[in-house]
């Protein structure tokens, strides 16, 4: 597979470099929201929704930097950026659907700290990739956070009905479940030849 | 936020209170980040210049000066100092001013990410005489063994490069076999246990030198027209 | 600790040991973690993460205290994600003046200091309510803490899994490292670990208080008895 095709970048995202198992991108929302299936699948779509969104409007502010040899303001431009389009979508959801805002709850504005946010305009701006490309992934990447979450969710729900030590609980074990979670993805590196 | 019950309300700043506040604070920010790019600037060029210098002369053993070129199809042509980011390849010079080799950049994916390298082509004796690792993200212990590991670095003292007869293309594609399989001098033996690293490095080598060496050879004569001034000291 | 949380804290040694033991910024409030496991693979790596950490909450603490009587409440979340990522901006051109290396290694984790969580956190919990000094103090706490907290994964990862410290090699070339710890995985790995003995430890000293008190409650019994 050519390392420069959408379906490559998207699988890179997604699998092989996956923003929270492999890069530690996101960690506080993984650890912190994955307690539940539900509110998991919910936080990965509205991270997937605003993934596109800042690395649309990135790609925008980087292009125009670079034309006024601004480079030096690009990180106080992208979290200015990614707040506010954290903020749009807080209220895109609040008018369309209420019944999903108020399930999201506090979680969107978490999302503005969000690193995984800002890493992946971070990334896709030093991999100077053009608009489909930065579109192909930001989807990688959420969908990738959004799996993780998930994966991460239906273990801990399992967990809670074991028997576990009372010094385990909590983040220790948590971490521990993100360590084979990220040994078994280490598996796809290599993946796309 | 629990109010004292004490004191009445305050009434909510006006829009130019907000405006005005985030307004100044972003033009000190602006002001800080813009003065300090200005002071920084200068040292990271020398930094990024002395990273490339030392990656140069390391292919290219015998060189004590370089210089920059930009190669395309219409021809070869000398860049000034500054221009680290545009260059397509160093030519090192001895003391004597003559040529002693070029050093070429090349990448292809590695196991993790991209792998940069850099290496040293001698127009002579066309062939590699040395490999340096620019950028790699392999694994710890196997895959970045490329960078340090003797017996794959002697794979660089003579690793065939020859151009045919009409310099359009390289005679012999420059490719990786297993360890241990090498039987000519244009095969990279692979680390065992590194194999994709292994192969990305040769993946490299090949798409750079099959790319650039036949541009190479029709436009090397601007290589040997060096000033005494231009030459910069290691 | 139940204070007035309107009443500015005053100075004292609390104010700056609390970032490093009791509120460790990685090890019990549980924030930062993503430099935490992405930049400790070396200790070396690690240390330069923590001072470059500790100077922005430093600078951002004294900034935003300075500023929190001129800041309206309705923006200060805004102004203070400006004021950190200038900062931050700051720091990622001084650390590519002084090692080009160094920068490589740690990479775009300088810039996504910005999204630290404990510097906004403490931006908005302490430096917004409190004098520039205690502010100060406060930062320099939890810096440290950090910058602890760093050390211990870096230093744990780095000899298990290069088996050298701060690059210098510890056990000789025969040595047959264990390269998950400086993985990805590893860092999961490590940071459960320390957790998972800080709780340990927790408990012992838990049990060991508690195994004091019914022993004094049956003597008053018996005392009172006689």
């Amino acid at each position: 597979m050519q390392p420069d095709s959408l379906t490559f970048i998207f699988l890179d995202a997604f699998l092989i470099n996956n923003f929270v198992l492999a890069m530690f991108l996101g960690l506080c929302p993984f650890l912190g929201v994955s307690g539940k299936l539900e509110t998991a699948s919910r936080m990965g779509m509205a991270v997937v929704f605003v993934m596109l969104v800042s690395s649309t409007c990135a790609f925008g502010i980087n292009a125009l930097l670079i034309r006024f040899e601004l480079e030096f303001l690009r990180l106080i431009c992208y979290i200015a950026v990614i707040a506010s389009a954290v903020q749009l979508v807080e209220m895109t959801i609040k008018k369309f659907s209420p019944v999903l805002f108020r399930s999201l709850g506090i979680f969107l504005p978490l999302i503005t700290t969000n690193c995984a946010i800002l890493g992946l305009a971070l990334f896709q701006t030093n991999r100077e990739y053009d608009f489909i490309q930065c579109l192909a992934y930001s989807l990688g990447a959420g969908a990738g956070f959004t799996l993780a979450l998930i994966l991460m969710a239906g273990l801990r729900e399992k967990l809670e009905l074991a028997d576990t030590p009372d010094v385990c609980t909590g983040a220790a074990l948590a971490l521990t479940l993100g360590g084979l979670l990220s040994l078994a993805f280490m598996g796809f590196a290599g993946l796309g030849g | 936020m629990s109010r004292n019950p004490g004191t009445a309300s305050p009434t909510p700043p006006r829009s130019m209170a907000l405006i005005g506040t985030l307004g100044g604070i972003a033009m000190m920010s602006g002001l800080l980040v813009a003065t300090t790019f200005q002071l920084t600037r200068e040292r990271i060029l020398q930094n990024r210049r002395e990273a490339l210098e030392r990656a140069v002369f390391k292919v290219l053993p015998e060189a004590t000066g370089r210089r920059s070129f930009f190669l395309n199809e219409e021809g070869l042509q000398a860049l000034p100092d500054d221009a680290l980011g545009q260059a397509s390849l160093y030519a090192g010079y001895d003391d004597s001013g003559a040529l002693t080799g070029v050093a070429i950049e090349g990448s292809a994916r590695g196991y993790q990410d991209v792998v940069k390298v850099l290496y040293g082509y001698s127009l002579e004796r066309e062939c590699i005489t040395g490999m340096t690792v620019l950028q790699s993200s392999e694994t710890p212990g196997l895959g970045d063994r490329v960078e340090t590991d003797p017996a794959f670095q002697a794979n660089f003292e003579c690793l065939d490069a020859r151009l045919n007869p009409e310099s359009t293309a390289l005679v012999h594609e420059i490719v990786t076999v297993k360890h241990g399989k090498k039987t000519d001098s244009w095969q990279i033996d692979a680390i065992s246990g590194a194999t994709v690293t292994s192969t990305a490095v040769g993946r490299a080598l090949q798409q750079s030198a099959s790319e650039i060496l036949p541009l190479l050879h029709r436009y090397e004569a601007a290589l040997y027209e060096n000033t005494a001034e231009e030459r910069t000291s290691p | 600790m139940m204070k007035d949380p309107r009443a500015p804290e005053a100075l004292s040694w609390s104010v700056f040991t609390q970032g490093i033991w009791r509120d460790n910024p990685v090890f019990v409030m549980l924030l930062g973690l993503c430099p935490a496991l992405a930049v400790s693979n070396t200790a070396s790596n690690a240390l330069a993460m923590g001072l470059a950490t500790t100077f922005v909450l430093l600078c951002s603490g004294v900034l935003v205290s300075l500023l929190r009587k001129v800041i309206p409440k309705q923006v200060r979340i805004a102004s203070y994600i400006i004021v950190i990522a200038t900062f931050v901006t700051i720091v990622d051109y001084a650390i590519q003046a002084i090692s080009l290396e160094l920068y490589k290694a740690l990479g775009a984790f300088i810039q996504l200091i910005v999204v630290n969580c404990i510097i906004l956190g403490r931006a908005e919990a302490y430096a917004s309510k409190n004098h520039v000094i205690n502010a100060f103090v406060n930062a320099l706490g939890m810096g440290v803490g950090f910058t602890f907290a760093m050390l211990c994964l870096g230093v744990v990862r780095e000899v298990l899994g290069s088996g050298t410290l701060f690059g210098v090699s510890l056990f000789g070339p025969d040595f047959q490292p264990w390269a998950v710890f400086v993985l990805p995985p590893g860092g999961f790995f490590i940071l459960a670990f320390w957790l998972f003995l800080f709780a340990v430890l927790k408990k012992r000293k838990q049990v060991r208080m508690a195994g004091r008190q019914p022993k004094s409650e049956t003597e008053k019994e018996v005392a009172r008895a006689t």
